[in-house]
C-alpha cells in the first residue's frame, strides 16, 4: 500500500501528561473510505488519540498526516474541523439550549463560518434540503423543533452524530457511538456507519465487541499507548498478545 | 419549514413590544405635558428625567445581557465602557460651558484649580458635538477590541475573564481618580450648561434627551434581536452551551466573542453618552467595581437570556433603588446584597422566568438558560 | 504556641537579624578618647564651682551667664537637672535660652547611659544639634561601652557629624572620612555644604581638599543608600506578598478544590479583623492593662472561629445550592460581601484601629539605612506558617486526602463512605478561618474598616488567577511576584499605575500561560 492511499497517518505519536505515556510511540494508519474500528482495554489511549487527531490536545512528538499530506499538529481545532476532519464525542456533546434544527443548522458545511457571514448568513433552500435529509438520517424529523436538552440519550447521540454527518468530513472520529443505546438503536447505528464509509473514512472507538463484528473489516487494537495488532475480526481475536492483554482484565474476546 | 421559527419572538412579544414603545414615547411624555401640574395624572419633570435615565441603563443592560445572557462570557468591566462614553460626552458638554463656569476660564474649572494652563490635546476633539459624539461609541469599542482580542485570543474564559474585567474595572476606577489624568479627578466632569446651543436646565431640553433615549433604546434592542436572531446568535448560545463542540463545528468561539464583547462595550458607551447630559454629572464612581456588578444584577434580576428581561431588570432595579433609597439610605446594599444572592440561588430565570412561569406551561421560546445549559458550562 | 507568636518572634528575630546583617557592616572601632579625664563631679572644689555657676547662670550680664553655662556644661549632671528647671521657670528670656541648651546637654548625656536602647540612642542623635565639642568625649565613651550596634553607630555618627564644624581643617577632613565610610545618611548634607564652599570663587586649598572628600564620602553614602532602598523595596514587596499569599490562600483552597470563587473572601477576612478589634475592646473592659497585650494571642483563635462560623453559615445557606457554577458562586458570594460590608459599617461605623501589643511595635534596624518593622516581619512569618500548616493538613493528613478525594471524584467519594457534604462545609469553614486569620493579622498594619476586604481581594484574586488553579506552588510564586511587583513599581509611577500595570502584566502573562503558572495537565485538565 502506498502513502497515497492513506487518508490518515500518523506517526510515532506520543503524548506525555507528566511522566504517564497516554500515547507512546503510536503509528496509526487509515485509509480513504475504510470504516476502521480501534479497541483496546481502558487507558490504552484510544480516546487520547482521536484528541490528538481532531486537534483537542496537542501531542508531545510525533506527526499526524492527514490527506495530501497536510500535518495537523499544531494546528487548532477549528481548522482541523475545516480541513474535514469531524468528531463525535464519547458523552453526547450538544447545544442543548438550542432546537435541533439549529443543532444542524450550525454544523453544516459551510463556505465561511467566520463572525460576519454567519451574522448575515440565511439558509438556502438546498441547506434546507440538507438540513432536512440529515433529520431524515437520524430519525429526529418530527423532533426539529424540540430543545436538544430535551431528548433522549440515544437521541442525542444521534443528534451529535447528524451533526458530524452534515459538516461533511471526509475524516469521521466516532468515540463509542453505542454506548446506552438499546439493542434496535446499536443495530441501526452500525448500518448508517456502514453507509456513511462508503464516503468517507470512519474511525470508530467501540468496547461492544457484537458491534465491533457488526460494522468492522479491519480492526486496530491500541494498549498502553501503542498499536500491538491489526487485521480482521478473526485475526485480531486469534492473537496471543491480545489474548494476553484482555486476560484477566474484561472479556476475553471469544 | 421556518428555520428560524425559535429566534422570531412570537407574535404575543411583538405586540408587547409596540406597547412598550408607544406607552415610552408618547404616553410618557404626553403626561408630563399635558395634565395640569397638581394632578394625579401628572408625571413630573425630574420623574420623566429619572425615567430617562433608567432607559440609559437598559442600554447598558442590553449590551451584557448579549456578552453574558446569551453567551455566557461574564463581564465585570461593563462600568468602563459606559464610563467611557459618559466621559466623551461629558468633555464635549465640559467644553460646551466656556467662560459661564466659576472662574470664568476657557479652561474648565477643576484644570484651574489644579493649575493646568493649557487645554490637553486629548481634549481637543471634544470641542465638537461630533468628536464627543463619535469618541463616545469609538473609545469604548476600540478598547474593548484591544482588550477582548488579548482576552479572548488567549482562551482566558469563564470566571478567569470575569476577574480580569473586575481587575480591569478597579484599575479603570483608579486611574479616572486620579487628577494627573486630567479628567477632574475625584469630582469627574459637572456643572454642565449647554447641549448644541440647547440649554440642559431647560425641562423641554430634557424631554427631547428623554425621547432621544427611548429611541435609541429601540433601536439597540432591535440591533442586538437582529444580532440574537441570525445564526451568529445561535453561535453564541452555542458557545455557552459547550464551547469545545463550537470548534469541532468549524466556528472559531474566540471571535464570536470579540464581536459581542465589542458590540456590547458600543452599546454601553451610547448609554454613558446618554446617561450625562441627562444626569449632569459623571464622576468614577460610575465606573467602578460596584457599578459594573450592579448591571449584572439588572439583567439578572429580569431574567437573563433575554433582551426584554435585560431592559426589565435595569428599570425595575434603579426604581426600586430610588424609591428605597429615599426611605431607607442604610438598607440599599443590604437589599442589593440579598438580591444577588436570592435572585442567583432562587430565581435564575429573574422576572421574566417568573412571569413566563406563571402565564403559560410551555418551554419559553427564547432562548432561555435551562438548567442543563448551566451544568455544562 | 499562641506566646510563641506574641513574644518570641520579634525579639528573636531582632536578635537574629541584627547579628546576621550587621556582619561587616559594623562600624569601625572606635578611637580612644582623646581627653581621658574623666568629668564627673566629685571633688569638693567642683561641687563649689557647680555652686557658683548656679548662682551665676541667672546673672544680668551675657558674658557671666555663658561662663556659667560652660561650667555647668563641663562639670555637671542629669543632678543638676531639677534644679535647673527650678530656675528657667523663673527665669526671664535670655536667662532661659542660655539655660535651654544646657538642660539639652545635660539630660541627653544622662540619657547616653539610659537602660532603653531607643532613649540612648535618640540622645546621641539629639547631641548632635549641640554643636558642643564636649559631646564627642560624652558620645565616645558611650560608644565604647555601649552594646547595641545601632546605637553605637548613632553615638559615632552623632560624635563625627559635631566634628564636622570643628576649627581644626584636619579634624574636620577626618571626619569626613569617617562619615563617609559610616555611610551616614544625615551627614550628606553637611558634606554638600562642604562642597559648595569649594566651588565659590576665593577657596582654599584646605577647603578643597576637603570638598574632594565630602565628595568621595557622598558618593560612598549614596551607593550605600541605593542597596538599602533596594532592600527596603524588597522587603516590603514581600510583606505585601504575605498578605496576598496569606488571603490567596483561602482563595485558592475553594476554587482549586471546591470550584467555588468566593467574592466574600474579602469580607471574612474583614470578620477576622472585627473579632479582634472585639476581643481588644473586652480586654479593655474586663482584663487589667498589665495582661492588655494578651489580646491579641487570644484574638487568634476568636478570629479564625468567628471567621469560620460565618463561612460555615454561607456555606451551608449559599454555596451549597451553586457546587459546579462558578460564575454563579462568584455572585452570590458579591451580594454576601455588599451585605456583610454594610452590616459592619452600620454596626462599627467607619472607623476602628486596633492597638498593636508591644512586643510588635517598633523595629529592628539591621543595617545603615535599613529599617524593619516587628509587624511586618510578624506578617511574614505568619505567611510561612500558614502555607506549611496548609501543606501538611492537605498533602499530609487522612483529612486532606479526603477533601482531595471529594475534589476528584465526588461520587466515588461517597461510594467510599467519605462524607462529601461535611468535607464540603468543614473545608468552606477552614478556608474562611484563614481568612479571618488573614484579617487578625492585618490589623497589624492598618486600620479595620468595613472596605478592608475590598482593598486587597482583587490583587488576591489575581494572584490566584495568574498562579493557577489547585497548586500551592502556583499560589506561593504568584504572590510573590504580583506583590513584589506591586511595590517595585510603586516607587516609579506611583500605586496608582503600578496597579494598572500588574493589569496589563497578568492579561499579558495570561496570553502566554492562560492555565496560570501551574496549570492542572492530565486527561481531566479541561474537563
Amino acid at each position: 500500500m502506498t502513502d497515497e492511499q492513506l487518508i490518515l497517518n500518523c506517526e510515532n505519536v506520543v503524548m506525555d501528561y507528566d511522566g504517564f505515556k497516554a500515547l507512546n510511540n503510536c503509528n496509526f494508519k487509515v485509509h480513504y473510505n475504510e470504516l476502521r474500528v480501534v479497541i483496546g482495554p481502558n487507558g490504552a489511549g484510544k480516546t487520547t488519540l482521536l484528541d490528538v487527531i481532531c486537534g483537542k490536545t496537542k501531542p508531545t512528538s510525533g506527526t499526524v498526516l492527514f490527506g495530501k499530506g497536510t500535518n495537523l499538529v499544531g494546528k487548532n481545532a477549528e481548522d482541523i474541523t475545516k480541513l474535514g476532519v469531524g468528531r463525535k464525542f464519547q458523552a453526547p456533546s450538544i447545544y442543548s439550549n438550542l432546537s435541533v434544527w439549529q443543532n444542524l443548522d450550525l454544523s453544516l458545511k459551510r463556505a465561511s463560518k467566520g463572525v460576519f457571514p454567519t451574522l448575515m448568513g440565511q439558509s438556502s433552500p438546498a441547506e434546507r434540503a440538507r438540513i432536512e435529509e440529515g433529520l431524515e438520517t437520524i430519525g429526529l424529523t418530527d423532533h426539529a423543533h424540540a430543545r436538544a436538552g430535551s431528548l433522549s440519550h440515544g437521541q442525542k447521540q444521534w443528534l451529535e452524530i447528524g451533526m458530524v454527518i452534515l459538516q461533511e468530513p471526509s475524516l469521521l472520529l466516532v468515540d463509542e457511538p453505542v454506548a446506552g443505546m438499546s439493542d434496535k438503536e446499536t443495530e441501526q447505528t452500525g448500518q448508517l456507519l456502514t453507509k456513511l464509509s462508503e464516503k468517507q473514512a470512519i474511525v470508530v472507538i467501540e468496547h461492544d465487541m457484537d458491534f465491533v463484528r457488526q460494522i468492522a473489516k479491519i480492526v486496530t487494537v491500541l494498549a498502553e499507548g501503542t498499536v500491538i495488532c491489526e487485521g480482521t475480526v478473526e485475526t485480531v481475536q486469534a492473537d496471543d498478545h491480545v489474548r494476553e492483554i484482555y486476560l484477566g482484565r474484561a472479556k476475553v474476546a471469544h | 419549514m421556518p428555520e428560524h421559527a425559535h429566534g422570531r419572538p412570537d407574535s404575543r412579544e411583538t405586540v408587547s413590544l409596540y406597547v412598550v414603545g408607544l406607552f415610552l414615547l408618547v404616553v410618557l411624555p404626553g403626561l408630563n405635558l399635558l395634565p395640569a401640574e397638581d394632578s394625579w395624572l401628572h408625571l413630573s419633570d425630574f420623574r420623566l428625567n429619572q425615567f430617562g435615565k433608567f432607559l440609559a441603563f437598559a442600554i447598558l443592560a442590553l449590551g451584557l445581557d448579549l456578552i453574558w445572557g446569551y453567551c455566557g462570557v461574564l463581564s465585570m468591566g461593563q462600568g468602563v465602557f459606559f464610563g467611557f462614553g459618559a466621559y466623551c460626552m461629558g468633555m464635549y458638554l465640559t467644553l460646551q460651558i466656556g467662560t459661564e463656569s466659576v472662574y470664568g476660564s476657557e479652561l474648565p474649572d477643576f484644570m484651574v484649580w489644579t493649575q493646568v494652563k493649557e487645554l490637553p490635546l486629548f481634549w481637543y476633539p471634544f470641542k465638537s458635538f461630533f468628536g464627543g459624539f463619535l469618541g463616545a461609541i469609538l473609545v469604548p469599542v476600540l478598547f474593548a477590541t484591544l482588550f477582548g482580542f488579548l482576552a479572548f485570543r488567549s482562551r482566558i474564559k469563564g470566571v478567569y475573564f470575569a476577574i480580569i474585567t473586575q481587575a480591569l474595572a478597579f484599575a479603570a476606577w483608579l486611574v479616572f481618580n486620579r487628577n494627573e489624568t486630567r479628567l477632574g479627578g475625584t469630582n469627574g466632569l459637572t456643572d454642565f450648561k449647554q447641549l448644541l446651543g440647547y440649554r440642559l436646565s431647560d425641562p423641554s431640553t430634557q424631554r427631547a434627551l428623554y425621547l432621544i433615549t427611548v429611541l435609541a433604546l429601540i433601536a439597540a434592542y432591535l440591533l442586538c434581536r437582529w444580532i440574537v436572531a441570525s445564526r451568529a446568535g445561535k453561535v453564541l448560545i452555542a458557545i455557552r452551551d459547550s464551547e469545545s463542540r463550537v470548534t469541532f463545528s468549524g466556528y472559531t468561539p474566540w471571535m464570536f466573542k470579540l464581536f459581542v464583547f465589542v458590540v456590547a462595550a458600543g452599546l454601553a458607551g451610547l448609554a454613558g453618552m446618554l446617561y450625562v447630559p441627562q444626569v449632569g454629572i459623571i464622576t468614577p464612581a460610575q465606573i467602578g467595581v460596584l457599578p459594573s456588578l450592579e448591571v449584572v444584577i439588572w439583567v439578572a434580576v429580569g431574567g437573563r437570556g433575554t433582551l426584554i428581561g435585560a431592559i426589565l431588570g435595569a428599570v425595575a432595579v434603579n426604581y426600586g433603588r430610588s424609591v428605597l433609597t429615599n426611605y431607607f439610605p442604610e438598607a440599599w446594599p443590604f437589599i442589593l446584597g440579598g438580591l444577588f444572592v436570592v435572585v442567583v440561588t432562587m430565581f435564575p430565570d429573574g422576572l421574566l422566568g417568573m412571569i413566563r412561569k406563571v402565564t403559560d406551561r410551555k418551554p419559553p421560546s427564547a432562548p432561555g438558560l435551562q438548567a442543563d445549559g448551566r451544568t455544562a458550562a | 504556641m499562641l506566646t510563641g507568636l506574641d513574644r518570641v518572634p520579634s525579639t528573636v528575630i531582632a536578635v537574629v537579624l541584627g547579628a546576621v546583617l550587621s556582619i561587616g557592616l559594623s562600624a569601625p572601632p572606635v578611637r580612644a578618647a582623646e581627653q581621658p579625664e574623666s568629668s564627673a563631679p566629685t571633688t569638693a572644689s567642683a561641687v563649689s564651682a557647680l555652686d557658683q555657676a548656679l548662682r551665676d547662670i541667672t546673672s544680668e550680664e551675657a558674658a557671666i551667664r555663658s561662663a556659667a553655662a560652660a561650667v555647668l556644661i563641663e562639670q555637671g549632671d542629669a543632678r543638676l537637672l531639677p534644679t535647673l528647671d527650678a530656675i528657667r521657670a523663673e527665669a526671664d528670656r535670655a536667662v532661659r535660652q542660655t539655660i535651654k541648651p544646657v538642660i539639652d546637654l545635660l539630660k541627653n548625656h544622662a540619657n547616653l547611659t539610659s537602660d532603653q536602647s531607643d532613649t540612648r540612642r535618640s540622645a546621641a542623635a539629639d547631641l548632635v544639634g549641640t554643636g558642643r565639642p564636649e559631646a564627642i568625649t560624652w558620645l565616645e565613651e558611650a560608644a565604647a561601652k555601649e552594646p547595641v550596634w545601632w546605637v553605637k553607630y548613632t553615638m559615632d555618627e552623632s560624635a563625627q557629624l559635631i566634628r564636622l564644624r570643628a576649627d581644626d581643617p584636619a579634624v574636620r577632613l577626618v571626619a569626613v572620612k569617617k562619615l563617609g565610610e559610616l555611610r551616614s545618611q544625615n551627614s550628606v548634607s553637611a558634606l554638600k555644604e562642604f562642597v559648595e564652599a569649594a566651588a565659590q570663587s576665593g577657596a582654599t586649598e584646605e577647603q578643597r581638599a576637603l570638598a574632594d572628600a565630602a565628595q568621595a564620602a557622598i558618593s560612598q553614602i549614596d551607593a550605600w543608600g541605593w542597596w538599602a532602598s533596594s532592600l527596603e523595596t524588597l522587603f516590603r514587596g514581600i510583606s505585601l506578598s504575605s498578605i496576598l499569599l496569606i488571603m490567596s490562600l483561602g482563595l485558592a483552597i475553594v476554587f482549586g478544590l471546591m470550584g467555588v470563587i468566593n467574592m466574600a473572601h474579602g469580607e471574612l477576612m474583614m470578620v477576622g479583623a472585627y473579632a479582634t478589634f472585639v476581643t481588644q475592646q473586652a480586654f479593655v473592659a474586663w482584663v487589667s492593662p498589665e495582661h492588655f497585650d494578651w489580646y491579641f494571642p487570644v484574638a487568634l483563635p476568636v478570629a479564625f472561629l468567628a471567621a469560620a462560623l460565618f463561612g460555615w453559615v454561607l456555606e451551608a445557606t449559599v454555596i451549597r445550592f451553586l457546587y459546579g457554577r462558578l460564575l454563579e458562586t462568584l455572585l452570590a458570594t458579591w451580594g454576601v460581601s455588599l451585605i456583610l460590608m454594610q452590616a459592619a459599617r452600620v454596626y462599627f461605623g467607619d472607623l476602628t484601629a486596633v492597638i498593636a501589643p508591644q512586643a510588635l511595635r517598633g523595629g529592628v534596624q539591621v543595617m545603615v539605612g535599613v529599617y524593619l518593622p516587628f509587624n511586618r516581619i510578624f506578617i511574614i512569618l505568619l505567611s510561612i506558617v500558614c502555607v506549611l500548616g496548609i501543606y501538611f493538613l492537605l498533602f499530609r493528613s487522612n483529612l486532606g486526602v479526603r477533601v482531595r478525594a471529594v475534589t476528584q471524584n465526588r461520587n466515588m467519594s461517597a461510594c467510599l463512605g467519605i462524607p462529601t457534604r461535611k468535607v464540603d462545609s468543614y473545608t468552606f469553614a477552614f478556608a474562611s478561618g484563614l481568612a479571618g486569620i488573614a484579617g487578625w493579622a492585618l490589623t497589624m498594619v492598618g486600620n479595620v474598616d468595613p472596605g478592608l476586604g475590598q482593598n486587597y481581594i482583587v490583587d488576591a484574586f489575581m494572584v490566584v488567577v495568574t498562579g493557577g488553579v489547585g497548586k500551592l506552588a502556583g499560589t506561593i510564586w504568584a504572590s510573590l511576584g504580583i506583590g513584589g511587583l506591586n511595590k517595585l513599581i510603586e516607587p516609579v509611577s506611583g500605586a496608582v499605575y503600578g496597579k494598572v500595570f500588574i493589569l496589563v502584566g497578568v492579561i499579558l502573562f495570561l496570553q502566554w500561560r492562560p492555565q496560570g503558572l501551574f496549570a492542572a495537565k492530565g486527561r481531566n485538565a479541561d474537563a
